[in-house]
């Protein structure tokens, strides 16, 4: 079943996004395009279910999956990275029940398959930001949905896991998964099957080569848009905040 | 030695005294790992000095301390969440007017001419002075606070470590962090009689603190931190009885103690907290 979404505007108090609508079928990995604050969060809440929906409509094969900024977790909390992995399993294991034998195996076998078998005892806070990020996808993958948000996986990622990831996406659509991922980098962008770019609204959607014109990323990204001599690649200029 | 170290729990002042701070430390100390994982421990010390004016109105009523305890909870927690709320103060000094407007109101009522002389009983609590229906209120308190941290582990801990991710994965932080609270304040409110409401925040971080830096997991340092306060009740009223000083001061100076000698570990031996850069 596909991710279908039909004219999306949400927010709370006003529309953070609007006009957001595009069709993936099973096996698709898109890339999700916008400036920082362009709305690329905020559609994965509104997918999530997080944000109130104030038009539009989202249809879902299951209740994604999702992969935040590595950055986001927390560093000193006392968990190793058979622990995190686990988590993806806690939202069908009762309260009073223990993680259930399958699912223990199923953590293991996962951060096996994601290359760190070898530090399922490490605790999260001393692994990597690479490691860190492979272990929550592999969180994800415990959660076994056909969708799988990732917001920024491969940001400050070290090239030996930003290698494992995209090989790892790769295995995934095989599966015939959905994958929406949050990039600031166009080039990345270019590899995938899908592209959708949001500044505020949706910009434009449909197949990289089609899709990332230097008139819409220059449309997704203003000022933050340089292109490089030649005119064939362009970079998005990310701008932290401090 | 053994006789220097039992000897003090012979008689049944001592007995009961050690009961209550058992029973309250097993409570405490787990809880205090949660209140260090959400970084609260300033609303532990609020809820702890907001409930002043209820512990007072009920020494003024004759009312049991138990009673005013959780009214003054009560209270505490609905300030807290109204002055929290309030953009024009924000978060933190929100909180803090709350506080302190609560404080100062319990120290006016206390200085009346018609409240017992039972401040300080208030203020530090009277370990020695506690009954057996004492004993039994804190227990059966402090076993729901236990029973609710075990059943709400999970998003507990979900809603601590990933914020952002947590209702992906069945959790809702929102709603988590107030049930903390309202666990810490039913936490408050079963040690106040023994620890009174300055010093029961002791029991509650130091502990924890202390376990948070020689446990490398979660479940470890849960458990840790529940054997830490216990240690620090019995050391504290071991002193309290050796060198005749206040039994509730004394538990929470040996809680600090514990705290503090838990940073003598080597650093390299301790949990890191850093990540490696990648």
């Amino acid at each position: 079943m596909s991710v279908r979404v039909h004219d999306l505007a949400g927010g709370y108090t006003a529309e953070v996004i609007t006009g957001v609508a595009f069709d993936l079928e099973p096996g698709t990995i898109c890339a999700v395009l916008g400036p920082n604050g362009g709305g690329k969060t905020t559609l994965f809440r509104a997918l999530l279910g997080e944000l109130p929906l104030r038009r539009g409509t989202v249809s879902l094969p299951a209740r994604p999956a999702y992969v935040p900024q590595t950055d986001r977790t927390r560093l000193d909390f006392p968990v190793s990275a058979l622990d995190v992995v686990l988590m993806g399993a806690y939202g069908r294991t009762p309260a009073w029940r223990r993680v259930a034998r399958a699912d223990r195996d199923a953590a293991r076998a996962t951060l096996e398959r994601v290359g760190l078998g070898d530090r399922a005892r490490r605790r999260f806070g001393a692994l990597s930001g690479g490691q860190r990020q492979r272990v929550l996808i592999a969180r994800a993958l415990l959660q076994d949905s056909p969708v799988i948000l990732l917001d920024e996986p491969l940001s400050g990622v070290d090239a030996a896991s930003a290698t494992r990831i995209e090989a790892l996406f790769g295995e995934l659509r095989d599966e015939g998964r959905v994958l929406l991922v949050a990039t600031h980098d166009v080039e990345q962008a270019r590899r995938w099957d899908r592209v959708v770019c949001l500044h505020g609204r949706q910009i434009a959607f449909g197949p990289p080569d089609e899709t990332l014109t230097t008139d819409v990323l220059t449309r997704t990204y203003g000022g933050e848009l340089v292109v490089l001599p030649g005119g064939e690649r362009a970079i998005a200029v990310e701008h932290h905040r401090h | 030695m053994l006789g220097w170290l039992l000897d003090p729990f012979s008689g049944p002042l001592m007995q009961r005294a050690l009961a209550e701070v058992i029973v309250v430390a097993l409570a405490c100390g787990p809880l205090g790992v949660w209140v260090l994982l959400y970084r609260q421990s300033y609303a532990a010390e609020s809820i702890s000095h907001a409930m002043l004016p209820g512990l007072v109105v009920a020494a003024l009523a004759g009312a049991p301390l138990l009673l005013g305890a959780t009214g003054g909870v009560l209270v505490a927690a609905a300030a807290i969440a109204l002055a929290g709320r309030d953009e024009r103060l924000g978060g933190d000094v929100g909180v803090a007017v709350a506080i302190s407007a609560l404080f100062g109101l319990g120290a006016l009522l206390a200085l009346s001419p018609d409240v017992p002389a039972r401040l300080g009983e208030l203020l530090f609590g009277d370990l020695l002075g506690v009954t057996g229906g004492d004993v039994a209120q804190a227990g059966a308190l402090a076993a729901g606070v236990v029973a609710a941290l075990a059943l709400a582990h999970r998003r507990l801990a979900l809603s601590a470590f990933d914020r952002a991710a947590a209702p992906s994965l069945g959790a809702r932080p929102a709603r988590w962090e107030l049930a903390l609270l309202a666990l810490l304040a039913v936490c408050t409110v079963a040690a106040v009689r023994g620890l009174g409401n300055l010093l029961v925040v002791a029991l509650i971080i130091a502990p924890a603190a202390a376990a948070l830096n020689l446990a490398p997991r979660l479940p470890a340092a849960l458990a840790l931190s529940a054997l830490l306060a216990a240690l620090a009740g019995v050391l504290g009223l071991l002193a309290s009885y050796r060198l005749n000083i206040a039994a509730g001061a004394a538990v929470a100076l040996a809680a600090v103690g514990l705290f503090l000698a838990s940073l003598m570990r080597p650093a390299t031996a301790r949990p890191r907290r850093r990540p490696v850069r990648s």
